[in-house]
């Protein structure tokens, strides 16, 4: 089966500044997949090149097509929220969901519509009379009218408070997302997208660090809350970190059998930000 | 053949015409100042003119009498005016066009959608080379039938047969000439709008300095250094020559009333103007290359 995203030896680099370092990715049909990175790793330089808005060298496939020479093909199967405040904000919301009709082959309007319908927005208000929740909700009816293969959306929660953030993972499982969408995430919030995930990816400078599927994370991750007196214990095993919390040791483990961390102390499923300190943490 | 002819015809995109026509609406949406400012304009100048019809009678008379062309000019003064105007609007639009939608990184939505950059390069320098001129010719010819209806009423109140008046004022040759001036005028200025665009394309920020900051200090130098102005001739020649290349001027009136006095093979045949097409050509290409390749600011 073709992959939706595949892309092989990636590189950018803006000036002296190395922003895609030789990149591979390959992401299934199907997924949803985090990209997950400190600033400057290089994640919205790879989203921009999947989405034909940054030119780059070496081999880029986005269902089946090349996206910096074929964007507005690309478009019809891609939909993108590159972040909360890119809506026109002298454009009322009447005239936004005609444009997108007018120009969108794959748009249903009627769709939006209900969608739209759950909010307070108004069709005569215009995007800068709304709030900054409001202009999310707008743009997330919009994208989720529009019958997409690939949707990208690049930190969609940014400056968004708990509740919006909350409901927008909500309609977008429950609303959008089925097994034969793909839809790949970039997000600093990352507690806030666990349990969405299907795969993970780890981005550090220019390069994939980590590549894990969520049921590969369960099976092979374990965090292990020791008391003082099996400290020692645990150090044996190799644990990929040690901190402290409260007086008492978390050791972090890979693929250590968990028989064996059941007997030094309360084993449990990392959080996938613990991982990352510990995979990104130790490197810098 | 027949084969090749009926695959191409059914993968061909019927719908293309659509972003195109949607793309334009959503410049008019955006851009209110296209219709909004002539429309000001022509609603000022009735309000004046209808003002100044209480002495119209009279005027006719004397007008008739000098065989001047006094009753006229109203009519050929805010045509003149409103095609003046729309140039500078149009101008004021292209500076912005490609410039607003990065500043406000709405460009990052405009490219999640299935429009390529040309189509969307296209689509903008449509205004200025065809939506825009075609609607102030509506509104310099509606303004100009309103004219001419009060007047008639108000001349019929004094008595006056209307036909005085149609032999003062050729309304139709002055359409035929207005269609004629506005087209030479759009394609004359066709670099001009290009150049903008483009700059508006390439510019981080005040797109208006550097549209025309280069040129004045380039005329300046020139001046300084080789007590020259072939630079600013050139430039002068380009923003006023569409006069001089697309008309006859006949008689020493200040108006072109005839159109015996259009000049369509002169200004058909004439260097400029097909060298300024294919400078904005070359504008056009160069804004869609640069909007495929700016990030957003």
């Amino acid at each position: 089966m073709a992959a939706c995203i595949e892309a092989r030896g990636l590189r950018r680099s803006f000036g002296s500044t190395v922003a895609l370092d030789g990149l591979d990715l390959r992401v299934e049909e199907g997924r949803i997949l985090g990209l997950i990175g400190p600033n400057g790793a290089g994640k919205s330089t790879a989203l921009n090149a999947i989405l034909g808005l940054t030119r780059y060298e070496g081999d880029l496939r986005v269902l089946g097509l090349d996206p910096w020479t074929q964007r507005d093909q690309l478009m019809r199967d891609v939909a993108f929220i590159a972040d909360v405040a890119v809506l026109p904000r002298w454009i009322r919301v009447a005239q936004l969901l005609d444009y997108v009709g007018g120009v969108h082959p794959r748009f249903d309007r009627a769709k939006a519509e209900g969608f739209l319908a759950k909010t307070t927005i108004q069709r005569t208000s215009r995007v800068r009379e709304l709030s900054k929740g409001m202009v999310t909700q707008l743009h997330l009816a919009i994208v989720m009218a529009i019958d997409a293969k690939l949707l990208v959306l690049d930190e969609p929660t940014l400056g968004l408070d708990l509740l919006y953030r909350k409901q927008f993972y909500d309609t977008l499982l429950n609303d959008y997302f089925d097994r034969s969408r793909t839809i790949l995430v970039t997000t600093h919030q990352v507690e806030e997208i666990q349990d969405v995930l299907t795969d993970f990816l780890f981005i550090d400078r220019g390069r994939i660090v980590l590549d894990c599927s969520m049921e590969e994370f369960e099976s092979r991750y374990a965090e292990v809350m020791v008391g003082p007196d099996r400290v020692e214990a645990a150090r044996q095993l190799q644990p990929m970190r040690e901190r402290k919390v409260f007086g008492r040791s978390l050791f972090l483990f890979d693929r250590v059998n968990r028989e064996r961390l059941a007997a030094i102390g309360e084993v449990r499923t990392p959080s996938i930000a613990d991982l990352f300190v510990a995979v990104l943490g130790g490197a810098s | 053949m027949s084969d090749f002819l009926r695959e191409t015809s059914a993968s061909a995109p019927l719908t293309n015409a659509r972003p195109i026509f949607w793309s334009i609406k959503r410049e008019l949406w955006e851009n209110r100042s296209l219709y909004l400012a002539p429309l000001a304009i022509a609603a000022i100048t009735l309000f004046v003119y209808g003002l100044s019809t209480f002495s119209l009678a009279p005027r006719l008379r004397e007008a008739e009498l000098a065989r001047s062309q006094s009753i006229v000019m109203p009519f050929s003064a805010i045509a003149a005016f409103l095609l003046i105007s729309s140039f500078l609007i149009a101008a004021y639009y292209c500076v912005d066009a490609l410039n607003g939608e990065r500043r406000d990184r709405s460009l990052l939505f405009w490219k999640s959608l299935p429009i390529s950059d040309r189509e969307a390069v296209l689509s903008k320098a449509a205004i200025p080379f065809v939506v825009q001129p075609a609607i102030v010719f509506l509104i310099a010819l509606l303004t100009q039938l309103n004219m001419f209806a009060v007047s008639i009423a108000v001349l019929a109140s004094h008595g006056i047969s209307p036909a005085r008046l149609t032999a003062r004022v050729p309304l139709a040759q002055m359409t035929v000439i207005m269609a004629y001036g506005l087209t030479a005028h759009v394609l004359w200025l066709a670099p001009i709008y290009g150049w903008l665009l483009m700059v508006s394309a390439w510019a981080r920020r005040a797109a208006l300095l550097w549209a025309v900051l280069p040129w004045l200090v380039a005329m300046a130098l020139e001046r300084i250094l080789f007590s020259t102005t072939f630079l600013g001739d050139f430039v002068k020649y380009r923003l006023t020559g569409a006069m001089s290349e697309a008309f006859v001027p006949m008689g020493n009136e200040d108006a072109i009333l005839r159109v015996s006095e259009l000049a369509p093979l002169k200004f058909l045949s004439s260097a400029g103007l097909w060298i300024g097409l294919v400078l904005a050509a070359v504008f056009l290409a160069a804004a869609v290359r640069l909007r495929r390749n700016r990030e957003p600011m």
